[in-house]
């Protein structure tokens, strides 16, 4: 066990001696270097979301045709630090009549939401905060801890608009965590274990190869459940002007935004860890942790690329299109290809594997086109219902 | 370690302030809140027994996943009778609902 | 007095309190902001019973559908921003009062019985709760029958709490 296979054993053992030799007893020593421990992930994880205010700008411009922040520092790089800046010296307002203990514990809550994903976010084959067997419920929780914060900032502004966005984000939020749970059920059903470090080992085929539906399905309501469009009514500026974070400002509104951006990154992480094998990438993880952190870094940017693909090209959709999207279309399907998808791993457990990703694939398409078929065959009935009304109009002209 | 009996104090406090709250308070959705203060304490229970009994008999835990989900029914269907009662009669008051009093 | 029962008497004080909070405060969005409070701590409690998947499902289910569903059903059934009367009823010191017997009827009740101060036997090693739990609520021999059951309540609340709160034009 040296440093370059488990660099954080090594530290901590290392740590754990210099504390023994202060004559710090073992739990206490123990509880401290844990601190420190997640200290350190914290304050990484700062760093990248400073960053993330960077990458997101300069990828939004690109998509409008822009060059984006190219003033302060090389390529723009110190613009965030320059955002963050301007947000601690502007004035910190509260307005009249709003709730101010729940006012002021929101963003924070917003923030923690996002920050106690991590906890379970395995960063390379050694480097994971708990291997929680209920890994994938974990993330759930902490969802709601982020649809109560949302809540708590809306109802506490004392804002029509801020309620209105409030009770947008959480109908949306609570509605999609149905579909994205029914999807996470399928790794489960391929790995035989909620825990992250176990879905990741047992992919020595990405999952996404045996069931791209669900790995859509996901992203869809991963993509509601961070509010980004085309599901961003909840922000609506031209209607609800910002949505439930309208009366922050400074440092507060600061951790909704970039608990915001820390949340897409983190869920692109979580899609590349449920279906494109997170840390591990052709064995390389296995040559050091540094590999595995790099490897899952870098495919967790390609799915918070995606997001951001998505948001800067489509147009936001109305909240009711959006529900009835939701509850007669996307959770139905998850459903069935639950359903589905247990059946053909009960029915090809002892086939080959090549059988198995064929009858896997197979399947995904069959629910998919059959979904599709259904969709539009009723999109035909009700186009012809509006035009024979339209024809009736016309005739009475 | 933690003796039983902390659990089950802990429990039996719960229960009776959700008791307090299901019988004293005017507005129904604070009497559903007693309700689930009530039905947590419940829960304590038996997942304290579940962990001081026999380990390998899981009835304990099973019957808290039952409560919980019976929670979740009542509680969607209490409050669909609250929002249904107040767009009628324009308040949530229990005691002001006494059309069924003679 | 070990840190592990310190810790217990800090969260089982802290949720008590928050109950109280829950039954007596004035405002119901606070009463239902101190209940998630209350249903943390016992998500907190079950954690120390080494219950951590039922600590997981308690946030899921608890803090994520229903207090959610509370705080909706307070802010949808109010007409100005402030509640006006009394949060009591006028025989609340008869609800206090039942309250106070009944937790000193159980604590003595408690007290008398044999198994009341007793420590937990230590976990078995490699012992596995959340399989043998899903084994247990799919078995025949199980408990299929009220897991069953209990499905089924969750459909018919499913379609009982859309019909009763559907507007009827």
């Amino acid at each position: 066990m040296n440093f370059w296979n488990d660099p954080l054993k090594v530290a901590a053992d290392w740590l754990m001696g210099v504390f023994a030799g202060w004559g710090m007893n073992e739990t206490a020593a123990n509880l401290l270097v844990a601190f420190l421990g997640v200290l350190l992930l914290i304050t990484i994880l700062m760093v990248i979301d400073i960053f993330l205010v960077w990458i997101e700008r300069k990828v939004v411009s690109r998509f409008q045709d822009r060059i984006g922040p190219n003033r302060v520092g090389p390529f723009g790089l110190i613009q965030p630090f320059a955002d963050i800046v301007k947000l601690m010296i502007k004035e910190d307002t509260t307005p009249n009549g709003a709730d101010k203990v729940v006012y002021n514990l929101a963003p924070i809550l917003s923030m923690m939401s996002v920050l106690i994903l991590w906890a379970v976010v395995p960063l390379a084959p050694v480097m994971l905060g708990v291997d929680l067997n209920a890994g994938i419920l974990f993330i759930i929780a902490a969802g709601s801890i982020g649809t109560l914060s949302i809540i708590m900032g809306g109802w506490s502004s004392n804002n029509k608009f801020s309620v209105i966005g409030a009770f947008r984000q959480v109908a949306v939020m609570v509605s999609f965590e149905i579909p994205m749970l029914a999807t996470l059920l399928i790794p489960t059903i391929f790995a035989g274990s909620m825990g992250m470090n176990a879905i990741i080992q047992s992919q020595n085929i990405w999952y996404v190869f045996l069931s791209p539906l669900a790995a859509l399905i996901f992203m869809i309501a991963a993509i509601a459940e961070l509010g980004r469009a085309p599901f961003d009514l909840a922000e609506g500026e031209s209607e609800l002007v910002s949505g439930y974070n309208i009366e922050y400002s400074g440092m507060k509104f600061g951790m909704f935004y970039a608990g915001e951006l820390l949340h897409a990154f983190t869920f692109g992480g979580f899609w590349s860890i449920f279906f494109f094998g997170g840390y591990r990438f052709f064995g390389l993880e296995q040559i050091s942790p540094a590999f595995g952190i790099l490897i899952i870094l870098f495919k967790a940017m390609i799915g918070y690329w995606v997001i951001m693909w998505v948001k800067y090209t489509m147009m936001r959709i109305r909240i009711d299109q959006m529900l009835s999207f939701n509850w007669k279309f996307l959770t139905p399907v998850a459903f069935v290809l639950v359903m589905v998808t247990a059946l053909m791993n009960a029915l090809l457990s002892s086939a080959s594997s090549w059988l198995y990703i064929a009858g896997m694939i197979l399947s995904n398409i069959i629910v998919a086109w059959v979904a599709l078929e259904i969709v539009r065959s009723t999109a035909k009935q009700e186009r012809k219902k509006v035009e024979g009304v339209k024809v009736v109009a016309e005739a009475h002209h | 370690m933690i003796p039983l009996s902390w659990y089950l104090m802990l429990a039996a406090g719960l229960f009776s302030i959700g008791l307090f709250g299901a019988l004293a308070r005017r507005n129904a959705v604070a009497i559903l809140l007693g309700v689930e203060l009530m039905l947590n304490a419940v829960n304590i229970n038996l997942v304290a027994f579940w962990r001081y009994g026999d380990v390998a008999v899981m009835a304990g835990q099973v019957f808290a996943i039952i409560v919980f989900a019976v929670a979740a029914a009542e509680v969607a269907v209490g409050l669909a009778l609250v929002i249904s009662v107040y767009r009628r009669r324009n308040t949530v008051v229990a005691e002001d609902l006494n059309m069924m009093k003679w | 007095m070990t840190g592990e029962q310190i810790f217990f008497l800090i969260v089982g004080a802290v949720t008590l309190l928050s109950a109280l909070m829950v039954v007596t405060s004035r405002d119901l969005v606070h009463a239902a902001l101190w209940l998630v409070a209350t249903l943390f701590g016992v998500a907190i409690v079950y954690a120390f019973l080494n219950a951590g998947f039922l600590a997981v499902v308690q946030v899921v289910v608890y803090i994520g559908a229903i207090a959610i569903l509370f705080i909706f059903a307070v802010m949808l059934t109010r007409r100005q921003a402030a509640d006006t009367g009394a949060a009591m009823n006028a025989n609340w010191w008869v609800g206090a009062l039942v309250a106070v017997v009944s937790f000193l009827g159980l604590a003595s009740m408690l007290s008398k019985w044999s198994g009341f101060s007793k420590m937990a036997t230590a976990m078995p090693s490699g012992f596995d709760a959340v399989g043998q739990l899903g084994g247990a609520l799919t078995s025949a021999d199980g408990y299929v029958l009220p897991f069953e059951v209990a499905s089924v309540l969750l459909l018919a609340a499913l379609v009982g709490a859309v019909y009763l709160a559907f507007n009827k034009k």
